[in-house]
């Protein structure tokens, strides 16, 4: 006997629908579980999870915020999974993005208006991100490198690059040698979208980059063409799409927008170069791609989703005192419901009596 | 000094906004909440576990009149920001960030909460309501040299490091010191991995320190991976940050571990007696807040004694780890004969010391 899935050869709309409602529901019902155990109040646990975080404007605020680099990746890293090409190295792409970013702001200082200044920066970033993600992408089209593999090692160089740069060249000389850079000028820092909050205008950007993506795939014929790649390459081809255009244009598509994302964390909340620019947020967009479907409505929605469970676990921390490694079991457990969920949806479980199966 | 004067009890008073508004916990109406936010897990030992443990002893020796939150695992940069102000707004009065990286979000947050106090650890900025506190872990540094420099075979000592910042700089310097103090043949090895806390590049670095020949190992690193190490290779090591000889029992023969638990207790009365004002604490060996752990079996009675010899030397400010005449690995002279290394001087230390094998990353 042997157990497998069959693919469904046309899921059911109304599953697809319910997928999501379905894990929400399997997951409240393991919290309450854990949370139970733990001798906590369940409601007040789940309270402080989903309600605390965004009862106040500053929540909200700060809710957009934590969403809108997740947001701008997800996009960017969707586009090439949809064609099978697998950026894992955003991180990296964001990375440079702040380098290049931050870089212009350090060097340009006040001389320049901000109106000048920050679309500098952000061009700067993007340009660096792409520069970043076109090294996997020549090297896979150049000599067939597994873009897996490439783009996250460069992750790691990434951040040794940035590393020596905050210890040695861009160090504060007021900064007793510790490892960052000086804070920006006003003018290089995004202007702040709703007052004494944090939430500044890369969330715009963010949201203008998921509204583009969506046309494109839906209007544009690279945007065609890369689905068919991805879909079936060998149709696409016999179609005469070419798999090189396809490498390039979404390994570059990817690396523009983390290095957004980049400019907008360096230019944003952070304000400065320091050793590390994101808690994981390349990676942790790898998550929102695949949970949001690789559609960009679904990244918009799951990347909101993905900052509410982490702002959660930290309101959590604070009011009810719940160690992080919960709160770490919580948002995995809600995950991996959302992901089973929709295996179940496109397969179905079937169990083969051996003699058959041969 | 005189020990009062007008000008001191102005400036006393004007930076004492409690003595103006007497808000209720003062009145003792209800307890003072105090929120900590830690770098890392708190774990079983490291830096975030020491300063839990104070956490707890503050909780047990003001206990009724404070209560405590704590969020931890919060990494530095754009999340700080939220953490703290969260503990901030949820009503904590007094807030101590336990890592360099929280500087800039506590000063940020500290604007915005002009009547919540906070404590920032190992920092250089200060402000109304934000003092600074951090430990002399080089006087420890110096002395686990001396216990190190007895105890090396081969003359070399593994030093694995995180980031060339001048406070671990100056205990790879102060470390070196001590142990050339009691043997001037030996010598400091260091690998750097560029990280706090990561068991696995920390045992690998242990690793290649001892196949280069150091038979004494220690960290500046978070995790008790080096201690492990040592202990599977059969060397020695010198714990840092807690008490590591249960990772390590035959490997540990001596620990410089942090103790924040008097400094805790101290500013949560200061609040509470409504005496707290932004201060720039650096306490040592004589205050309590470095101290050495248990030596290992196998170190003798009388490496016991030169090492607490130098220990009561320091706390009666007779001894100071960075004594002249001290030079650099290239021959230069950093502290002149007869002088010692200022607090200054110390903060922004970015050299290695004679006996200290290779360059400064950050060196230009």
């Amino acid at each position: 006997m042997r157990a497998y899935l069959e693919a469904r050869p046309r899921p059911s709309r109304l599953a697809v629908w319910l997928a999501p409602l379905f894990a929400a529901v399997a997951t409240i019902v393991v919290g309450f579980v854990v949370f139970s155990a733990l001798g906590r109040n369940p409601f007040a646990a789940l309270h402080a999870f989903f309600v605390e975080p965004i009862a106040t404007r500053y929540g909200v605020a700060e809710w957009l915020l934590k969403a809108s680099p997740l947001m701008l990746i997800g996009t960017g890293l969707a586009l090439a999974y949809r064609a099978n090409v697998w950026n894992i190295g955003a991180e990296g792409q964001l990375t440079l993005g702040a380098i290049a970013g931050g870089g212009v702001a350090l060097a340009i200082g006040d001389a320049w208006p901000s109106f000048v200044l920050l679309p500098m920066m952000f061009i700067a970033g993007a340009l660096a991100g792409m520069a970043w993600a076109a090294i996997p992408a020549w090297l896979r089209t150049r000599f067939n490198a597994n873009e897996i593999l490439t783009s996250l090692m460069l992750v790691y160089v990434a951040s040794l690059l940035l590393s020596w740069l905050v210890h040695v060249p861009w160090r504060d000389p007021e900064g007793f040698n510790f490892p960052q850079s000086k804070m920006f000028d006003a003018n290089a820092m995004l202007p702040i979208l709703l007052p004494e909050t944090r939430l500044n205008a890369s969330f715009l950007i963010a949201l203008a980059i998921v509204a583009l993506a969506w046309l494109f795939v839906r209007r544009h014929v690279v945007g065609f063409e890369m689905r068919v790649a991805g879909l079936a390459p060998s149709a696409a081809d016999y179609a005469g799409i070419s798999l090189r255009r396809t490498v390039w244009f979404a390994m570059l598509a990817g690396g523009a927008c983390a290095g957004l994302a980049g400019v907008g964390e360096a230019a944003g909340p952070i304000g400065q170069l320091l050793p590390s620019m994101s808690p994981g947020y390349g990676f942790a967009a790898i998550i929102v791609a695949f949970v949001g479907r690789l559609h960009p409505g679904g990244i918009a929605l799951a990347s909101l989703l993905l900052s509410l469970l982490y702002l959660g676990g930290e309101s959590a921390q604070v009011h009810l005192g719940l160690p992080s490694a919960v709160t770490g079991l919580f948002e995995g457990t809600l995950l991996f419901f959302l992901l089973a969920a929709d295996v179940l949806v496109n397969y179905r479980p079937r169990i083969a009596r051996a003699a058959v199966a041969t | 000094m005189p020990s009062f004067s007008r000008r001191r009890m102005l400036a006393t008073l004007a930076a004492s906004p409690l003595a103006l508004a007497m808000p209720s916990w003062a009145q003792g109406k209800e307890p003072l909440k105090i929120g900590f936010i830690y770098v890392s897990p708190i774990g079983d030992a490291g830096w975030t576990h020491q300063h839990d443990i104070a956490r707890l002893a503050m909780e047990k020796n003001l206990a009724g009149r404070v209560t405590t939150k704590y969020v931890e695992n919060v990494p530095e940069g754009v999340d700080a920001e939220r953490v703290i102000r969260e503990l901030a707004q949820s009503g904590n009065k007094l807030i101590f960030t336990t890592s360099f990286g929280y500087m800039n979000p506590t000063i940020k947050v500290a604007q915005q909460f002009p009547n919540t106090f906070f404590e920032h650890a190992t920092g250089y900025k200060t402000a109304r309501n934000v003092g600074t506190y951090n430990a002399r872990f080089y006087e420890g540094r110096y002395l686990a040299g001396i216990v190190a420099g007895k105890m090396t075979k081969s003359n070399v000592a593994g030093y694995v490091a995180a980031f060339p910042i001048p406070e671990v700089v100056m205990g790879i310097n102060a470390f070196t010191l001590g142990m050339r103090s009691v043997n001037p043949k030996a010598e400091t090895k260091v690998v750097w991995v560029s990280t706090w806390f990561d068991p696995g590049r920390e045992s690998e670095a242990a690793n290649t320190l001892v196949a280069q020949g150091a038979d004494v190992l220690t960290h500046h690193t978070d995790s008790t991976a080096v201690v492990q190490a040592a202990e599977a290779k059969k060397v020695y090591a010198v714990a840092y940050h807690s008490d590591m000889s249960k990772y390590g029992p035959n490997a540990q023969i001596t620990a410089v571990t942090h103790v924040w638990d008097k400094y805790y207790t101290d500013r949560a009365k200061a609040v509470l007696d409504g005496l707290w004002k932004p201060d720039k604490v650096w306490g040592g060996i004589r205050e309590g807040m470095i101290a050495m752990g248990p030596f290992g079996k196998t170190v003798g009675n009388d490496v016991r004694d030169l090492m607490k010899k130098a220990e009561a030397g320091i706390a009666t400010g007779k001894l100071h780890p960075f004594q002249g005449p001290v030079k650099d690995n290239e021959g230069k002279e950093r502290v002149a004969t007869g002088q010692s290394l200022g607090d200054d001087a110390l903060s922004k230390m970015d050299y290695y010391v004679e006996g200290v094998q290779g360059k400064l990353p950050a060196a230009k």
